[in-house]
């Protein structure tokens, strides 16, 4: 029992992952307006909030358009998520497109670029209606961002699947080298464990990045780089279990295995860190795409990001040393040699 | 490594070939019939993207059917006589060398019989040095990659079976590669955005060629 202390470690993490990861709630975010278009004159605009509490004082709310702002004439809060602001909106923005600012509960919420100026000018005679209010540190809760939402809670699951994936398939590749270098069995057993187990964490981090897309981009599957690589690399490790049951000597099976092994290594590293960066792809952090880490501006994903992948791997781990264990019963049945 | 076993055995390669005529024969015609088969089914519209895909298809089915011969050929007793004979990474390395010659000849072949039956309309605007040097680098890269796959596929005698389902997935990248820069060529890309893809063809080449010089010795010997 003193040795499982990372087995509990790995499990008490995971649960504060669950625990934290799913209650927290999102950031006060403005996530639709009723109208995207405001031409000169009197415009009336419903806002709808998440998470917001717009009912509990009084909001203020302005256009900010190239660092001129223009007041609203009324801001009613029919309901916590709900706003209704008027705006007297001038001739001659000098941008495009304006963002709305919220000012309510101490906090500033912004919806960029929420509306197209149609009759753009040399600029308007600023009013004072935003004071430069330092927000107050808010609670603890992660950022709401625009097209993610809740599902930004993905990030504990998904993510660290695949690093769990990375860390069995390296620890299967140490296995398969000193299974060359020994001709030893027992490292050929934990070999074919850690590819095992790696396929598992493959499998679950299929299925959750497939939600994932699925709730953001709109769809199960896309054929973009990263992707594309996930599923080829699954495959690759599927046909090395392929080539382990097609082979019946085990002591040939223990070569070829670590030789095929080696090999699907190299180019799982080409599949999964170069091939991506090389084109464009829809997938955070690649190609050009902004990762985790630029929403996460107060570090509050991160409190939970980094336990859970330490406790994915340890969970992995514990995993993979189950059916290490497991697989040498069974050689131990079939009477293999042990070395 | 010494050069003069690496061509005393490409010399063997090449005879063996050379006297088994009926296996070379039989790649080419592979390539024929399947360029035949796609010119039936296209019904001579291939467009850009689709004319690409399907050559690069027709190319691959073709590596696999030339590049399973390079270890499927031998047998137990061949292989134990070449086994006390030469060294493992001489003998790999010829291999590759071989592969990758034949492979070079069968993709321009299988280019030139392509552009035949399936006419040139989609290279009009193409930039057709880098689309050959694509399906060059493409083909040569197949030999790369595929002839350790058909080493193991041979050393667990379960032929062209494993050989496909162990090949596939580890070919991909750099079939998705050869199709992007393909494309991109037909296009008319500059070199500045087609070479990217050319330089990461030669890349994945050496990096499968470095692999299967340093893993044969263990595929090599049975104990």
């Amino acid at each position: 029992m003193k040795s499982g202390w990372w087995k509990a470690l790995g499990v008490l993490l995971l649960l504060y992952v669950v625990i934290v990861g799913l209650r927290t709630p999102l950031a006060p975010a403005l996530v639709h307006l009723s109208e995207d278009k405001l031409p000169p004159g009197r415009n009336e605009v419903v806002v709808a909030g998440y998470n917001t509490r717009f009912t509990a004082d009084a909001p203020q709310a302005w256009l900010q358009n190239d660092a001129q702002f223009v007041c609203a004439t009324a801001a009613t809060a029919e309901r916590d998520d709900r706003l209704r602001v008027v705006f007297d909106v001038p001739d001659g923005l000098r941008r495009d497109l304006s963002h709305l600012v919220v000012r309510s509960n101490g906090r500033t919420l912004v919806f960029h670029d929420a509306f197209w100026n149609p009759a753009k000018g040399a600029g308007i005679a600023n009013a004072g209606c935003a004071p430069p209010v330092e927000d107050t540190a808010g609670p603890f809760e992660f950022p709401d961002r625009s097209v993610l939402y809740e599902t930004i809670r993905n990030l504990f699951f998904h993510v660290p699947m695949w690093f769990t994936m990375m860390w069995l398939m390296t620890l299967s590749l140490l296995h398969s080298i000193r299974t060359l270098r020994n001709n030893d069995l027992e490292h050929d057993r934990a070999a074919v464990s850690a590819v095992s187990t790696g396929l598992l964490f493959a499998f679950l981090g299929l299925i959750t990045g497939s939600l994932w897309a699925r709730n953001t981009w709109g769809t199960w599957w896309t054929s973009d780089p990263q992707l594309n690589g996930a599923a080829a690399v699954t495959l690759i490790y599927l046909a090395y279990l392929v080539l382990r049951g097609s082979v019946n000597e085990f002591d040939k099976r223990s070569r070829l295995a670590a030789i095929y092994n080696i090999f699907a290594y190299a180019l799982m590293i080409v599949f999964f860190l170069v091939l991506p960066r090389l084109t464009d792809s829809l997938h955070p952090g690649k190609g050009g795409n902004p990762a985790f880490s630029q929403y996460d501006l107060d570090h509050h994903l991160r409190t939970v990001f980094y336990p859970a992948v330490a406790g994915w791997v340890l969970v992995g781990t514990w995993l993979y040393t189950l059916r290490r264990r497991a697989r040498r019963i069974e050689a131990w049945l079939d009477e293999e040699p042990s070395a | 490594m010494r050069p003069a076993e690496i061509l005393h055995l490409l010399r063997l390669e090449l005879r063996l070939d050379l006297h088994q005529r009926h296996a070379v024969g039989g790649s080419l015609l592979y390539v024929v019939s399947a360029v035949f088969v796609a010119y039936q089914a296209m019904q001579g519209r291939a467009e850009g993207t689709a004319w690409n895909a399907l050559f690069w298809i027709i190319l691959l089915f073709a590596a696999f059917n030339t590049l399973a011969r390079s270890f499927q050929r031998e047998d137990a007793g061949q292989h134990l006589y070449l086994y006390t004979l030469a060294d493992p990474r001489n003998v790999i390395l010829a291999r590759v060398i071989y592969g990758a010659g034949t492979m070079l000849v069968l993709s321009l072949l299988s280019f030139g019989t392509y552009v035949l039956f399936l006419g040139h309309a989609p290279l009009n605007d193409a930039n057709v040095g880098q689309y050959l040097l694509a399906v060059v680098a493409g083909g040569t890269g197949f030999a790369a990659v595929l002839t350790l796959v058909s080493a193991i596929a041979s050393r667990a005698g379960n032929g062209v079976g494993l050989m496909a389902v162990l090949g596939f997935p580890i070919v991909l990248p750099l079939l998705l590669s050869a199709i992007k820069a393909g494309r991109l060529a037909l296009i008319g890309m500059p070199w500045t955005v087609t070479g990217k893809y050319l330089l990461w063809l030669g890349l994945v080449d050496v990096i499968a060629v470095t692999l299967a010089w340093v893993l044969f010795p263990y595929l090599w010997r049975d104990r």
